[in-house]
């Protein structure tokens, strides 16, 4: 099992990492998000142990780092998957596999389960993106890590690989067994594939839960923000209640908020319905079509804006009267005004 | 449809008068008898193994220092990467001069110290000096290449559990084979040149003997010789051209964490360096000018120099103007550049030879300083290309467009848009040819005029005489010379090769 406690690092006088706490359990993903510089990919770094680390402790089962006692990447048995692939150029996908490997027969268990048996003897400036990073998943499964590190593994391939390669990476993980932590920016893939998420602003956790519980329940508005569209509207919070100018819903207080509030609204919490000049409660600014649905940006008349997920049938133009409503029947988080 | 570049006719000549040298010394080697003998044959056999020695040497030194300066966070680094590359902008016959005088019995250091310290001449002190003065090629070349490399390679060879050293050892270094070879061929290079080093140390290398055939009045023969030397320069610059120095996809690159006491280690172990190649000629003459102050010494040596190499830059950029614009113009007009790079292959000892002769054939020229000027013209004209180009070329070419489009005429776009864009090119190359010439000892030995003594020869003389105390000033002006040449060259052209990356976390 993997422990962090108390993990900073610092580059120069700037605290890139501030006193980071986790812990994983045996077989589990944990998806590291933020924003480009919060620090994720120098966490990762610090526990692959490439970049020193000013304070805190990394212990994983047989070793344990800290700021004076550092070990050295090559003794802690940590497997990593990078942005880049980092195949090496002049070996073959099995030699790259085998890399360090006595064993052949774990080598070769990973090339045939990941597709990769056709591919054994090309080197890796022949092969599709997608390819490549299978290569460098089964070079790092291979060499048995007890703990795997993956940074941005699919920030460098087209959006159509993205969905497949996601879900056989998540797969060959669970069925290798052990526990990983996985970088992106990607809210859509953060929440989709971790066991649970961890929401990273400026080298500080904000949050660090499921991704049901970080999405519908954020522990601020950052993490509202940016694990997909969000919306506040003012209300009043009283008895589990919220009352909003566009209606009433439960609501479950962030950080003890009470009375005058901000409610989170999700675009499918609401409803709209087009309606005649001068009537309705706003007003659409634009809107944008997304297939087989419309996000509308709507401007309500006391100024608040909110953004609306509705049927691709739903049609209105920006300029012309809507009436919003809150549909939803689940309790939405609420936070203290402003 | 296409009208040539007006600035072909011009460059087309100057190519060709850079040339001139090498069809002198056919000229004149035609005359002497003897092709080759035994005793070519051990000047041949002395001047490989110097470059050998060489070589070797500084790959050994160059390649740790570049992967230290490259990779290792310690602090002050670019303090520490241009006390490593200063020794490429001081002249080696200083070093061989300084340590010639400082070692040995009745050296400065015995003399001082009491200690007995071995004595450095022949072979092996050649190939030290030129070592310690050359190692800043091979360390250049492979740093750039160490820095073209992404860390992640090493990183992955790492998490997979191979140790550092052998990571560098298996990832790192075959991946810049090509750029260590460029230095090293660089290194060749200038050891294959260079005069001053070899003759102080005594060896007889083909340059050292060339200037034994001048003295003796054996020019064709001092020809010969010459040709042959070109011969060798050309095969090592053929296999120059060869290497390939190859850029992978540009990543950041890796930097390690030495702890305090590990930095301190290494760059203690590599203090002996910059200790012999940059202290010791300055202590050296430090202690001759306390010792002897500026005896013997005039101002007009300094004037000499300053004069004629002020000229030397003049001509050499008023050259330099048509060559680099016929390089970036077209295909032919980038031969006709290639073609001046000649002069720079040219070893010195090599064009003193091929002027003279030309001196004696036009007497108009003999024994003037015009031939002199000449002389540092057709050898240092690359430098003031390659500055002149270079800016030339980072000029945006819509910039004049939008000059014209706004209504200025060619004349006023050039004079009031490329001119003094370019200027800055044109003052860093005519700076680089004034310190080159500055510095330069062989060609200045044979083509200055009776009684016209520079800084370099008076060294020379001072060196030949055994008056070694009297080389304090002219030396320290010269180091200093090599000081702002090693200034303009971390602000001009190869500032790049001198930044220290700004690799951390993100």
């Amino acid at each position: 099992m993997l422990s962090v406690s108390n993990l900073s690092v610092d580059y120069g006088s700037t605290r890139v990492v501030d006193k980071l706490n986790l812990a994983l359990a045996d077989d589990e993903i944990l998806m590291l998000v933020g924003p480009t510089g919060c620090g994720k990919t120098t966490i990762l770094q610090a526990l692959a142990g490439l970049i020193p680390i000013s304070e805190g402790e990394i212990t994983l089962g047989a070793w344990s780092a800290s700021a004076q006692k550092p070990v050295p990447p090559e003794k802690r048995n940590v497997g990593m998957v990078f942005q880049d692939f980092a195949l090496f150029p002049h070996l073959t996908v099995q030699q790259n596999v085998n890399f360090r490997l006595k064993d052949r027969a774990l080598a070769d268990h990973w090339i045939e389960l990941l597709g990769l048996g056709a591919l054994r003897h090309a080197k890796p400036a022949t092969l599709s993106g997608g390819q490549k990073q299978r290569v460098a998943l089964a070079r790092t499964l291979a060499h048995e890590p007890v703990f795997i590190l993956l940074d941005e593994p699919l920030s460098n391939l087209d959006a159509a690989l993205k969905d497949n390669l996601r879900w056989e990476i998540r797969n060959a993980l669970k069925a290798a067994g052990v526990p990983a932590i996985w970088v992106t920016h990607d809210q859509e893939e953060a929440l989709s594939v971790g066991d649970r998420v961890g929401v990273l602003k400026s080298g500080k956790l904000e949050q660090l839960d499921t991704p049901e519980t970080c999405f519908s329940e954020p522990s601020s508005r950052f993490v509202a923000r940016f694990l997909g569209e969000a919306s506040f509207i003012p209300g009043h919070l009283e008895q589990g209640r919220v009352r909003t100018a566009i209606g009433d819903a439960p609501g479950t207080p962030v950080d003890g908020a009470t009375g005058a509030v901000d409610l989170l609204l999700r675009p499918d919490d609401v409803s709209l319905i087009p309606v005649a000049d001068g009537g309705g409660n706003g007003e659409i600014a634009w809107v944008r079509y997304e297939g087989g649905a419309r996000l509308f940006a709507v401007t309500l008349d006391d100024g608040t804006e909110v953004k609306v997920r509705a049927s691709h049938e739903t049609r209105a133009e920006p300029g012309s009267r809507v009436q919003l409503a809150v549909i939803t029947t689940h309790p939405l988080a609420v936070f203290n005004r402003e | 449809m296409t009208r040539l570049p007006g600035s072909y006719p011009l460059a087309l000549l100057i190519a060709l008068f850079a040339l001139v040298p090498v069809g002198v010394l056919f000229a004149l080697a035609s005359d002497t008898a003897q092709l080759f003998d035994t005793h070519n044959l051990k000047v041949l056999a002395n001047t490989l193994a110097l470059m050998g020695l060489t070589v070797l040497g500084s790959v050994l030194i160059g390649v740790p220092l570049a992967l230290l300066t490259a990779y290792a966070y310690i602090p002050w680094r670019k303090f520490w990467l241009i006390v490593f590359a200063a020794p490429l902008a001081m002249p080696s016959y200083i070093g061989a001069f300084t340590l010639y005088a400082a070692f040995g019995p009745g050296g400065e250091i015995n003399n001082l110290t009491g200690i007995p310290t071995p004595a450095f001449y022949g072979l092996p002190g050649a190939a030290l000096v030129m070592t310690l003065y050359t190692y800043p090629f091979v360390l250049l070349t492979t740093r750039a290449s160490l820095l073209s490399l992404d860390a992640s390679l090493v990183n992955a060879a790492r998490t997979l559990g191979m140790s550092l050293g052998m990571s560098l050892w298996k990832v790192v270094l075959p991946r810049v084979v090509n750029g260590i070879a460029a230095g090293a061929l660089l290194a060749a290079l200038y050891t294959l040149s260079d005069f001053g080093t070899p003759a102080i140390m005594r060896l007889d290398t083909f340059t050292r003997v060339i200037y034994v055939e001048y003295n003796a009045f054996g020019l064709s023969q001092a020809a010969m010789l010459s040709l042959q030397l070109l011969v060798i320069v050309a095969l090592v610059l053929f296999l120059e051209s060869r290497v390939k120095v190859t850029r992978e996809r540009p990543g950041r690159s890796l930097t390690l964490w030495p702890s305090r006491w590990r930095s301190g280690l290494m760059l203690a172990a590599s203090a002996p360096v910059p200790l012999l190649s940059i202290a010791l000629p300055l202590g050296i003459f430090g202690l001759w000018l306390v010792r002897e102050g500026a005896a013997g010494f005039e101002l007009s040596y300094a004037w000499n120099s300053t004069y004629a190499s002020f000229l030397a830059a003049i001509v050499a950029v008023v050259l330099a103007v048509p060559v680099a614009h016929a390089a970036i113009s077209g295909r032919a007009g980038r031969l006709m550049e290639r073609v001046t790079y000649f002069g720079f292959g040219v070893p010195g000892i090599v064009m003193g030879t091929a002027l003279v002769y030309v001196g004696l054939q036009l007497p108009f020229l003999y024994q003037t300083l015009g031939l002199l000027v000449l002389a540092y013209v057709l050898r240092f004209l690359p430098l003031a290309v390659g500055s002149v180009r270079s800016s030339a070329e980072s000029l945006d070419a819509s910039l004049v467009k939008a000059a014209r489009l706004l209504g200025a005429s060619p004349r006023e776009a050039f004079t009031r848009v490329t001119l003094p864009l370019t200027l800055r090119g044109m003052i860093a190359g005519a700076a680089l040819v004034f310190l080159e010439a500055m510095r330069e000892l062989p060609a200045t030995l044979l083509l200055g005029p009776t009684g016209f003594e520079t800084l370099a020869t008076y060294l020379w003389r001072v060196y030949e005489a055994g008056y070694f105390g009297r080389a304090a000033v002219p030396g320290l002006l010269l180091v200093l010379m090599s000081g702002l040449g090693l200034a303009l060259m971390l602000s001009g052209e190869r500032r790049s090769e001198f930044e220290v990356t700004k690799s951390g976390p993100k």
